[in-house]
Formats: structure tokens, C-alpha cells, sequence
């Protein structure tokens, strides 16, 4: 039987005064997906996210949640929860009591189910301290928790990694990629492109309220083209030479300038195949090749490409 | 061109009312300042009349402040009179002012729209949560000062405005209508309040309306402003409870109070509600705007000032300020009566009634270049009476101070053994005589049949 996708939206439009947030957007998420929303500062992301949580409605277009369409009124089904901006959490109240509060607004059990969604976002020890004192991170994380309360079948989540550290991040990570698992369907936001490549299936990229891309990450890497790489060689001006002889390879203005406290660094730009010929060259050359790392990662240079935000030779060097 | 399409709505499940109005409790409960606020509203009132109850001086220039040494209730109504000015106002402010101002300022609207689903359950949610911790808070303003006053004085006959005797249990029951009374001006200060932060949001100016509001209108009670633009403020109702302790009620200006309080109450929240549904929660930028404060909220507002000021001129005798001599003279001499007699009976003197003594007043105001009425302290009476079996007339000379809101102070100035200062021996311990110095009040709305 064929399941309806958590979320299906087409053409969807929105505007705040002259401002259009959203101008005609796609976008499709099925069950058990991570979804990855990324785009620059003022893409629309957080009003597509704030679309989906029922928080704004659209002034166009279809949009179906959890297989039912959503209408002209503040309202999404049951089953949809997340945040935007940030968890709103209640700073004069406890862990406890902010999970409580919000589990007996929805109608759920407030005693066990608080506190497995406490246990599974790692908070449980902190329970009951006021969320006053809380860091960025445990907030986020607690933002998380309220969520899970309402064991959702569609998660929304805005930045759920924001001031997180190595440990608290591969939590979340774990919690989603879990629920991911389970059948639940994530959509996030992020302006880290690492996050992103670890978590979702599927990315879309927002630049000035359109989708400039929307599919596999796989596919979004391959969408970089050339790239800058940083290049260590044991002999800086005969890699130069090389690399201005190898077909593909560029050498940006100022690329042999690039420095570094203990060696001097060469910039190429070129493809994945131009690039594996200039190393083979600099073997033939007899030029030790010490470090070879792009200089950008090629979802971040695929998504610079891809909203306009390349940088010109001169910020590259 | 993208077709806008309208699929059917769906069915959202909404928290009911009763849990947010829990919630918004909770969150209202947990709050130190309104931890703080509550604290003081059930303990310092009563700390504060017991200990002035227990000094040698009075708050005389406070209504009923002279009688805090002769009953438990007086000390209550002084607490009534100093809230009405500042704390009412300022509670209302901190209570009802910040409740939607906090979400602005913690960023938790977004948040709370998920988790309830309905602006329109939020407000609503919202407002009964702060009315009810501004009824707490009221109530413990009238309980504590009662309970303070109770304990340090007793439970004595309370004597009006007209000098006429309450027993205990009608002075209870006066009381407790008057804190009743001022509930109306405070739901439309906090409905102010209210309206100040949705339309303001995290802007301090929101916080402040209901006090900048009350001292606005405090500044325009002052004025000698015509009684019917008088009726027309909210802040009346907040001195009309006076009325109250007079034979018979001053109840005109008291409805009238009421009435236009709960019509601010009704015009402000409204205005909030359309303010606060037609929010964009998504712009996290919002800070308010002073030009919705004045389209949605000032304007209607002012608009209820002129219709209130119409409707009490078309259908109320009330004209100019309205003190007239007639009504001071009438006032003066019922309650020169009444202090009469509780000056006889402290006296040990052959009780005499009010009937006996059929005293009269005559006043002037500033002599005869001005004319006899307005408040003002130039205010000269002469009262007369009988006694019975004496043919001679009795006289006595008061110096008025009357205020704009028609209450007055009557000031002895002869002869020193009728209306001079010394002591009296009551059953509460010593006394100044009553009728050295009094208090009355006018009624601004009663017709003025004599002259």
C-alpha cells in the first residue's frame, strides 16, 4: 500500500508585506527520512519551518502534512511537533515542570512520559533545576525532549545542534537518526553543513524563498563541481609549474601565497579528475605531495555554488 | 502565475481553555516578582495598620484615617484609599502588563502556539490567569489589612462619612462591598494592562501603561474638571466606594463608576484580543507598535470618554463641577448631627436625635466675589442647631477644604467647647472630639432642589 509522504508541499508562497519569504517551494519528505533545510541567512527556512509547525500559514500553494491538507487557519494535525528559533523554554521552571506543563496541554501522560524523554535526551540528573542556569546546549536538548513528549510523527526542528558540544551533539544526532529509525519523519534546519552530511537523507537548499536544489546528499556533493584544494608539497614553485600544466587545474591569483606558520601552501581549483591527474603528475615531478584536503568541503562549496555565495579568488587566496 | 489554492481547514485539536488557564498560572505562580507581590499584598497590610493603629498620630488627611484608634475597619479603608492611588494600578501593571510582554521577552511564542494551537485559548487563557492573581492579590490587600486592623483594634462601630454610626457587622459588610467595588477600575486597569503588552510587546511602555494611565488620571482628578468628564474616567470608581458610607448611598456616581470601568474593561481587552489574533508570530522582530496602541486601543478608549461624557450629561443632573453650596450645606449640617450626638453620648451628656437638633449650615466660598461653589479650601459655614428645651440657637463655625471628587474636611474654628480640640472618653480609650475635625463627602451627582 502506498503510504502518503509526511509532508508534500507545492508551490507554496509566502510573503510578509513586500517581502516574499517563500516564492513557489517544492518540498517533499517521507516517513523515516531526515530532511535538511539549508540555505543562507533570510533563504525562508524558518518560515517554511514555521509552515510546517502551523505557526504561519501559506498565501499559496498546496501544503499536506501527515497526509491531510493544511488549510488557511493556524492549524496542523496532531503528530507535528519541533521548534523554531530556539526551544521555548520557561527559565522560572524546571526541567520537570516546563515537560509537564507542555505534556498536559497536549493531553499526554505527564508522569513516565516526561521522564523518558528526559532519559532519552540525557537530561534525567538535571530534572528538577530550575532551566534558569541551564547552558545553550541543555536547553536544546531539553527543546528536544519537549518534542519527543508528544511522540510525534512528523519532528520539526530548527538548528537542534546550536551550542552543543562534541558529546551532546552525538546524543542528538543519536535521538534523531533513532527516531529517523522508528519511522518518524525530520526536518531540520542547519547552518552546519557536517551535521547535515551525518544526519539527513535528503537536502533541500533555499536562496531568496526558491529551491535551488532539493534531493539526495549524495547528488548535492556532486553538485560542487570544482573546488579549491590546499596543496603540500615538499617544492612549492615546481607544483606551481605542474599545476599550470595540468589540463583542468587552475591556480587562483595569489594561490602560491597562501601561507601557513610551518610550510608554504599552494591553492588549485579544479574537478575530482583534474585533480587526481595533478597529483600523478607531481609523482612523475618527483614533488612529495604532504597534504591534499579541499579547501572548502564539497557539500558547504556545493551549497556556496549554489546560492551565489562563491567566494572570488581574491577571498580564496 | 502560482493559483492559490484553498484545500478544507484542518481539524486541529486545540488545549482546552482550563489547562492553559493552569499553565498560564503555573508560569505566573513561579515568577519570584509575583511571588514577592503576593507576599506583600497578604502581610504588609496588616503590619501596616496595626502599627499605625498603635501610634499617637493618625493619617487624619487619608479618609477614615482619623478613626484608625476607634475601629479595626478604618484601618482597612486607609489601605483601600493609598491602593486605589499607586498600588491597584502598579499591580495591575506587573500582573497583566508583562503576562504576554514575557513571551515576547523569553522568545516562547512559537512554543506555546505549538503546544496550545489557539491564539484565541491563549488569550483567553492568558487573561484568566491574570485576573486571577490580581484577585488574589486584592484579596489579600482587603484581608490583610482587615485581619491587621481586627487584631489591633477591635471590632467597632465604624463611623461614616456623614458621621452617622455603622454597627460592626454593617461596617464588615460596607467594607467588604467597597474592596468589591474597586475590582471594576482595576479589570480596566489590567485590561490596559493587557493591551499594553500585546501591542507593545517587549517595550518597557507596555509594562508602564496601566501606571502611566493612573497617573495621567490621577493629575485630571486634581483638576476642577466638570463632573460628568469626571464620571467618565475609570478612575473614579476608584473614590466612588466612598458613597458608600453615607445615609442613604451615594450610589449614582458609584454605578456610574462601575459601569464605565467595566466598559473600559470590555473595549480594552477587546481591542488586545483583535491585536493579539491578528499577530504575525513568525516575525521575531515584533516589538510592538505605538500606532496600533493608538488605533486599535486609544482611540476607541477615547472615543468611550466622549460617549460616557454625552450619556452622563443627557441623563444626569450633573452639572459643572458639582459642588454647589446647597449640597455642601446639606452634607455639613447632616453630618454635624450625627457627630453631635456621639459627641453627647462620649460626653455623658442627655441623648438628643437628629431631629432635635434640626442643624442647618449655611456656607460661603472665598466671600461674596466668588461664587459658592467648586472645591477649594475657602470654603466658610456657619452650622446652627437646637437643643431641646432651649430656645437659644446653637452655632458653630467650620472651615471647609473640599476636593474636586467632593470629599471635604470640616476644620472647628469655634466655639472651642463645641468644635475645639480636646480629649473625649470613648470605649476605646481617649479621643480628639469629634467634631474638632471630620470628613464628609459630596454628593456630585445629587440635584440641587434648595439654595
Amino acid at each position: 500500500m502506498h503510504e502518503s509522504p509526511a509532508v508534500r508541499g507545492r508551490r507554496i508562497k509566502k510573503s510578509f508585506g513586500d517581502v516574499v519569504a517563500l516564492d513557489g517551494v517544492d518540498l517533499d519528505v517521507a516517513a523515516g527520512q531526515v530532511h535538511g533545510l539549508v540555505g543562507p541567512n533570510g533563504a525562508g527556512k524558518t518560515t517554511l519551518l514555521g509552515l510546517l509547525l502551523g505557526l504561519a500559514v501559506a498565501d499559496g500553494g498546496e501544503l499536506e502534512i501527515l497526509g491531510t491538507p493544511v488549510g488557511r487557519t493556524l492549524a496542523v494535525p496532531d503528530g507535528v511537533a519541533g521548534f523554531v528559533d530556539g526551544p521555548g523554554l520557561y527559565p522560572s521552571l524546571t526541567a520537570r515542570q516546563n515537560l509537564s506543563a507542555l505534556a498536559s496541554l497536549r493531553g499526554y501522560d505527564a508522569g513516565r512520559g516526561v521522564d523518558d524523554a528526559l532519559e532519552q535526551v540525557g537530561l534525567t540528573d538535571v530534572a528538577d533545576d530550575r532551566i534558569r542556569g541551564f547552558s545553550l546546549g541543555m536547553r536544546q536538548r531539553l527543546g528536544l525532549a519537549a518534542a519527543l513528549l508528544t511522540r510525534p510523527r512528523l519532528l520539526v526542528l530548527d538548528e537542534p545542534a546550536n551550542g552543543l558540544d562534541p558529546a551532546g551533539k552525538h546524543h542528538v544526532h543519536r535521538v534523531i537518526t533513532g527516531l529517523a529509525a522508528d519511522g518518524v519523519a525530520v526536518v531540520l534546519s542547519s547552518h552546519r553543513m557536517d551535521d547535515l552530511a551525518a544526519l539527513c537523507s535528503e537536502v533541500t537548499v533555499l536562496a531568496t524563498g526558491r529551491v535551488v536544489f532539493s534531493g539526495p546528499v549524495t547528488k548535492l556533493a556532486a553538485e560542487s563541481g570544482a573546488l579549491d584544494y590546499r596543496l603540500l608539497t615538499s617544492d612549492t614553485a615546481a607544483a606551481r609549474r605542474v599545476a599550470l600544466d595540468t589540463p583542468g587545474i587552475r591556480v587562483p591569483s595569489g594561490g602560491d601565497r597562501v601561507q601557513r606558520p610551518d610550510a608554504d601552501v599552494l591553492v588549485v581549483r579544479g574537478a575530482v579528475p583534474a585533480v587526481e591527474e595533478l597529483v600523478v603528475r607531481l609523482v612523475r615531478a618527483e614533488v612529495a605531495v604532504r597534504e591534499l584536503a579541499p579547501v572548502v568541503a564539497p557539500l558547504e562549496a556545493a551549497f556556496l555554488a549554489l546560492t551565489g555565495a562563491v567566494p572570488t579568488d581574491e577571498e580564496v587566496s | 502565475m502560482t493559483t492559490t489554492v484553498t484545500p478544507p481547514a484542518v481539524e486541529a485539536r486545540p488545549a482546552p481553555v482550563l489547562r492553559g488557564y493552569r499553565f498560564e498560572l503555573v508560569k505566573l505562580l513561579s515568577q519570584w516578582r509575583i511571588r514577592v507581590l503576593l507576599l506583600a499584598c497578604w502581610i504588609a497590610p496588616a503590619g501596616f495598620v496595626a502599627a499605625v493603629s498603635l501610634q499617637s498620630v493618625l493619617p487624619a488627611d487619608t479618609v477614615f484615617g482619623r478613626w484608625m484608634h476607634a475601629t479595626g475597619w478604618a484601618g482597612s479603608l486607609v489601605v483601600l484609599d493609598f491602593s486605589r492611588s499607586w498600588a491597584l494600578p502598579l499591580l495591575t501593571a506587573l500582573v497583566a502588563g508583562d503576562v504576554f510582554a514575557a513571551e515576547d521577552r523569553l522568545g516562547t511564542w512559537r512554543h506555546l502556539l505549538v503546544a496550545v494551537r489557539s491564539p484565541r485559548r491563549i488569550f483567553v487563557s492568558k487573561g484568566l490567569a491574570s485576573l486571577t492573581v490580581l484577585l488574589l492579590l486584592v484579596a489579600g490587600l482587603a484581608g490583610s489589612s482587615i485581619a491587621g486592623g481586627l487584631a489591633a483594634v477591635g471590632n467597632h462601630p465604624l463611623v461614616g462619612l456623614d458621621g452617622h454610626l455603622l454597627a460592626p457587622a454593617d461596617a464588615a459588610g460596607t467594607v467588604l462591598l467597597s474592596w468589591a467595588c474597586v475590582l471594576a477600575p482595576t479589570l480596566a486597569f489590567a485590561a490596559i494592562g493587557l493591551l499594553g503588552s500585546v501591542a507593545l510587546g517587549r517595550s518597557t511602555m507596555g509594562l508602564l501603561m496601566p501606571a502611566l494611565l493612573a497617573f495621567a488620571l490621577q493629575l485630571a482628578q486634581l483638576l476642577p474638571l466638570p463632573v460628568a468628564v469626571r464620571l467618565a474616567l475609570p478612575s473614579h470608581a476608584f473614590l466612588a466606594w466612598r458613597g458608600l458610607f453615607t445615609g442613604p448611598a451615594q450610589t449614582g456616581p458609584l454605578f456610574i463608576g462601575l459601569a464605565v470601568s467595566l466598559a473600559w474593561a470590555v473595549v480594552a481587552t477587546v481591542a488586545a484580543y483583535h491585536l493579539f489574533l491578528r499577530r504575525d508570530f513568525t516575525d521575531l522582530t515584533y516589538d510592538g507598535s505605538g500606532r496600533r496602541v493608538l488605533v486599535a486601543g486609544a482611540l476607541p478608549l477615547a472615543a468611550l470618554v466622549l460617549l460616557t461624557f454625552a450619556v452622563v450629561t443627557a441623563t444626569t443632573p450633573a452639572k459643572g463641577s458639582g459642588i454647589e453650596r446647597a449640597k455642601v450645606e446639606g452634607s455639613l449640617a447632616t453630618a454635624y448631627a450625627h457627630l453631635y450626638r456621639m459627641q453627647t453620648r462620649e460626653l455623658h451628656r442627655p441623648d438628643v436625635t437628629e431631629a432635635q437638633l434640626r442643624a442647618t449650615a449655611s456656607c460661603d466660598k472665598g466671600g461674596s466675589r466668588v461664587a459658592d461653589q467648586g472645591p477649594g479650601n475657602d470654603w466658610r459655614c456657619v452650622v446652627s442647631w437646637h437643643l431641646p428645651g432651649a430656645t437659644a440657637v446653637g452655632t458653630a463655625i467650620y472651615q471647609l477644604d473640599v476636593t474636586a471628587d467632593g470629599r471635604y474636611v470640616a476644620d472647628g474654628d469655634g466655639p472651642k467647647e463645641v468644635n475645639g480640640y480636646f480629649q473625649v472618653r470613648t470605649s476605646t480609650g481617649d479621643a480628639p472630639n469629634p467634631l474638632w475635625q471630620f470628613d464628609g463627602n459630596v454628593d456630585l451627582l445629587a440635584s440641587t432642589s434648595k439654595d
